[in-house]
């Protein structure tokens, strides 16, 4: 059972705890589809509001939609709602139940860059059904609104595999450059941005955009989507949120791309600079907490053998990179390596950065740092054989580890 | 002179690090990445452009940036 709602107290702006789909009357009724100012007063209104990219990167909106103006031709946009993190929720989220909210946010930054089309890009069918029975429910936009639903895959929602496939390629990543911003959608620049980043511009009228949309998994007695101010302190939002059912010994942070925090991180405060400067990072907003029971050595190993399975196979160094370091993680947990599997492991989390023509190589190799970094005493428990809960289970699942359940589908949203 | 590599492409035969080490870089496996941005040096432009022929999979294109500000 996943929650859904907001920290007690605080704002919501992007959820609706009800679990109802909004309709257009009802996101009308609350100001939806106001007239719109003009791009260049739009742009410094994205600008002044500090909006960043919500989808794991936090790079600034408005950098990247003046870029995209500023590139030759016409602009095409690209909402991107395929969220193949397995511990996050919130874009599917969003689109089931706040179409409208999507679909306006699109219509700004259509606006904002001078777009004639948006593709709403998606792999749930349910957000598919919801998106475009609401596309289907506006006249008059000028933009064409077109809604194209990808496999579901982790790589498929990295921006140049969402490019790709709409160009009618497999929905694999480029390398770059060039940059969708430069050249995308039918060679058009192409202003890619998540469903919650594009759901921010219409509220951006009622001041900045302070909250964000937080999965929260692992040991917590009401894992679930909740809406928070950004700057929460993470022991703060989780005891809030119900608090968790173990003492926590760890957090795998922004899904599996920000990597491990000790115990530590319960005194961070969930913001992108924070983390960052702290070597990890908030990237889509989803936060596991581990126990004492769920050895940071075996979540690694779980994590970078997903990684191995679900990297696009394309890049040399990814594919026998995530490979390496899951065969050495799998090795620690099994209690089977040695110092020079340690020093390799080190070593390869630190050369292999940047190395891929997409950042999944750099959420491995960041996996592995901060595991070495913030868990220093449980890996070398692995190199005398004293970690007691590998002893038990050195079993490497196949299974997604942590992954999170989208929140039922809303009833209008059900087919039959 | 500005060019690529698609890393997607390349196979790890290795051979534009032995004509131009400055320029490519090789991982365990011997898979190349750019060790800058992809401009390249008058003075290296000569080992540059052999790795750019004789990569035997054209992982390694000369790249002109799209068209921009019309």
């Amino acid at each position: 059972m996943t929650a859904v709602g907001v920290l007690p107290g605080g704002p919501a702006r992007l959820v609706r705890p009800d679990g109802r789909v909004e309709t257009l009357g009802a996101y009308r009724a609350g100001g939806g589809y106001r007239d719109l100012p003009a791009a260049a007063e739009l742009l410094d209104l994205v600008e002044a509001a500090g909006l960043r990219g919500r989808g794991g990167a936090a790079f600034p909106a408005a950098r990247k939609m003046r870029a995209v103006r500023a590139a030759g031709g016409r602009p095409v946009v690209l909402a991107n709602g395929e969220e193949g993190e397995p511990a996050s929720v919130k874009d599917r989220w969003l689109l089931r139940t706040r179409p409208h909210l999507v679909l306006d946010g699109v219509r700004h930054a259509a606006a904002a860059v001078g777009a004639d089309l948006a593709y709403v890009y998606v792999s749930d069918p349910a957000a598919e059904r919801a998106v475009a029975g609401a596309a289907a429910e506006l006249t008059g936009l000028p933009f064409e609104p077109r809604v194209v639903r990808v496999g579901p895959a982790y790589v498929a929602g990295e921006e140049t595999a969402a490019v790709r496939y709409v160009n009618g390629g497999p929905a694999l990543p480029s390398d770059k450059p060039p940059r969708p911003y430069e050249s995308g959608v039918a060679g058009r620049p192409t202003l890619v941005s998540n469903v919650e980043t594009l759901a921010n511009l219409p509220l951006l009228t009622g001041g900045p955009p302070g909250t964000f949309l937080l999965t929260l998994g692992g040991r917590v007695a009401n894992p679930g989507l909740y809406e928070l101010p950004f700057g929460t302190p993470m022991r703060t939002a989780i005891e809030a949120l119900g608090g968790t059912t173990v003492r926590p010994a760890g957090y795998l942070m922004g899904g599996y791309f920000g990597g491990l925090l000790n115990a530590r991180g319960g005194d961070l405060p969930l913001d992108y600079d924070a983390l960052a400067a702290e070597g990890s990072g908030l990237g889509c907003g989803a936060v596991t907490v581990l126990g004492a029971r769920d050895c940071p050595v075996h979540v690694a190993a779980e994590v970078m053998a997903y990684f191995d399975r679900s990297n696009a196979g394309q890049c040399g160094s990814c594919f026998n990179g995530t490979a390496a370091m899951s065969a050495t993680l799998s090795a620690l947990v099994a209690q089977t390596a040695a110092d020079a599997d340690l020093d390799r492991l080190r070593r390869w989390s630190a050369t292999l950065r940047g190395r891929g023509a997409c950042a999944t190589l750099d959420g491995a190799a960041a996996l592995a740092a901060s595991l070495l970094r913030e868990f220093p005493g449980a890996v070398r428990a692995h190199l005398d054989g004293s970690c007691p809960p590998c002893r038990t289970d050195s079993r490497i699942g196949r299974a997604a580890p942590f992954a999170v359940q989208v929140p039922g589908i809303p009833a209008e949203l059900r087919r039959g | 002179m500005r060019i690529k590599l698609d890393r997607t492409v390349c196979d790890g035969f290795s051979r534009c690090a032995d004509h131009a080490p400055a320029t490519f870089s090789l991982d365990d496996w011997g898979y190349a990445s750019l060790n800058g941005d992809g401009a390249v040096a008058p003075d290296d432009e000569g080992d540059v452009r052999r790795a750019l022929l004789d990569c035997p999979v054209h992982a390694i294109t000369e790249y002109r940036p799209p068209a921009a500000g019309h």
